[in-house]
């Protein structure tokens, strides 16, 4: 009864077959969700000042649904998290999987993994309280609800993510590729940085992608922390100042809606941004790989 | 050099760990020759290999007895920097393991390291070394593709390049053939030949008959009994070892009773 067609081999079959269907359909079925209620939308607010309009009033007669500040926001505080978690993720990473001793290692892995089951709420609350007073004494700011601190509080978020799936698949780079470059008379950071670092490549991005995913998509902190004002940022200089994300604004807003009403389509307009972005971003990332896989 | 002892094993005894691996071998490798060792799984073959490029080093708790001299030099001594040793010993390993790049870069690793940039200084290099290994002809077309794509036994010789690369002055090889085909074997045996002429060779193989076939000298290693470190039974021109051995292990293990 061990055949390829005996009943039980069949119910695997089906049971895998179901779920790739389910979880392809679910994410379907969300996007044309989304689409469907932002179209609402779209057809009684005019697509470009959605997208380019500098100020984002929804209760204001007539409402004002111009997003460009909300989306610059959510972009700000993301690059911040990123230009913070991934050197210092990735430079962890290699260090736990190539310089640190194993018991060191044994010890880190653990802890580092209980930093990411940290809730983000608690994380917000640390940074309203502790880092946000900080900045704001430190850099001598009028608030310390800005994009930098919330950059910084979901680059901490990000980290443990980046770092356990960076360092293993730094790990997974076989030994013989080492001994390899070692025995050919490179140093350990030679061996580092020229071979394991760009064998490990595909995973630390993966790593680094999933990380920006968690920051983008992050809410509770962003509410928390960043001050929620839709300014538009206009210059680097932003960094230091209060703004809103997309996250936030669906958050923040949801609540206080009228159901259908158009603001209530709004918001949905303003998820479908957000799962575009997030789609670009992967796409991105995968070219990006893509070619640099090729030209290895 | 022709002749001369390239590297001397002074009553070497090796430890990993409080395991005694190897216990007093003394033996000189000759220059411009090819030495085989030969003898049973577990019997320290690999182990007089890595202590010569100190690339158990890498491998956490050992410890060395006893001398081993390179060019008059113990390389043991402080003195010694091990990335400058290797960069003088390659090694080739038993499985092809060339690292997930072009093939030109695989070969223009070596050089890199040692700050060699012009491009056309490595191209000159990656010719010489790809024409040593004799693969030139096969992938002089394809050179920017990756080393992975190679067959078995061209990745091999594409290892030997790497390591030609570097412009050692002793190969070790840790059973080179044994993930191989025969064809494929042939065309490393070969390959070996024509280098000795150059480097000095040190080979480990399972294979008597490739061991009778390339080697000039050849060391027959034993243990005894389990537990016992490995120990060198014999050793000699490859032509004495495989006709008239002294020990009569050296003569069961070859004439196929044992191992």
């Amino acid at each position: 009864m061990s055949g390829s067609n005996s009943p039980g081999e069949r119910l695997a079959r089906w049971i895998i077959f179901a779920s790739g269907v389910l979880a392809i359909g679910v994410i379907a079925l969300i996007f044309v969700f989304l689409l469907r209620d932002s179209i609402s939308f779209l057809q009684t607010y005019s697509l470009v000042d959605f997208l380019t309009g500098r100020n984002w009033y929804p209760i204001s007669e007539p409402p004002v649904y111009g997003l460009l500040p909300i989306i610059l926001g959510s972009l700000l505080v993301t690059v911040v998290s990123i230009v913070i978690a991934v050197p210092l993720g990735v430079g962890t990473a290699v260090y736990l999987a190539e310089v640190a001793p194993g018991w060191l290692r044994e010890l880190l892995k653990p802890l580092i993994e209980v930093v990411a089951a940290i809730p983000s709420v608690v994380l917000g609350f640390i940074g309203l309280t502790l880092l946000a007073p900080f900045l704001q004494q430190a850099l001598g700011l009028d608030t310390g609800l800005t994009a930098l601190t919330g950059g910084i509080v979901l680059a901490f978020m990000a980290l443990p993510t980046i770092i356990t799936i960076a360092e293993d698949a730094i790990s997974s780079v076989p030994r013989a590729h080492r001994q390899g470059s070692l025995a050919l008379g490179a140093t350990r950071w030679q061996t580092t940085s020229r071979v394991v670092v760009p064998a490990a490549l595909s995973g630390i991005s993966a790593a680094v992608m999933l990380g920006i995913g968690r920051a983008i998509g992050e809410t509770m902190v962003v509410l928390m922390v960043t001050g929620n004002a839709a300014v538009m940022p206009t210059s680097l200089g932003a960094v230091l100042g209060p703004v809103r994300t997309l996250t936030g604004t669906i958050a923040q807003e949801m609540g206080e809606t009228v159901f259908r009403s158009q603001h209530y389509y709004a918001l949905f307009a303003v998820g479908l941004v957000l799962f575009i972005i997030t789609f670009i971003i992967n796409w991105i990332a995968d070219f990006v790989l893509h070619r640099f896989q090729e030209s290895e | 050099m022709d002749g001369s002892k390239k590297v001397q094993l002074k009553d070497v005894s090796f430890y990993y760990g409080d395991f005694k691996a190897l216990e007093d071998v003394t033996l000189n490798f000759e220059a411009n020759r090819v030495t085989a060792l030969i003898g049973p799984s577990g019997c320290g073959k690999s182990t007089i290999l890595r202590l010569i490029n100190r690339m158990h080093e890498e491998m956490g708790r050992t410890r060395v007895e006893g001398e081993i001299i390179m060019d008059g030099m113990d390389i043991y001594s402080r003195s010694v920097d091990v990335v400058e040793l290797r960069s003088r010993v390659g090694e080739i390993f038993q499985k092809p393991n060339p690292f997930p790049k072009s093939i030109f870069d695989n070969v223009a690793y070596g050089p890199r390291l040692k700050g060699i940039k012009k491009k056309e200084a490595l191209e000159g290099i990656v010719e010489r070394s790809l024409r040593q290994a004799a693969l030139w002809k096969e992938v002089k077309d394809k050179l920017d593709k990756s080393a992975m794509d190679l067959s078995g036994g061209q990745q091999q010789r594409l290892c030997i390049a790497r390591t030609l690369a570097v412009e050692p002055e002793v190969i070790l090889m840790d059973e080179p053939c044994s993930a191989l085909d025969p064809v494929a074997t042939q065309q490393i045996e070969d390959t070996i030949d024509a280098l000795k002429n150059d480097y000095t060779i040190i080979i480990v193989t399972h294979n008597m008959q490739q061991a009778a076939r390339i080697s000039d000298y050849t060391g027959f290693m034993l243990v005894q009994e389990t537990g016992e470190p490995g120990r060198l039974m014999e050793y000699g021109p490859a032509g004495k070892i495989f006709t008239m051995p002294d020990k009569k292990e050296t003569e069961n293990y070859i004439t196929g009773r044992f191992g």
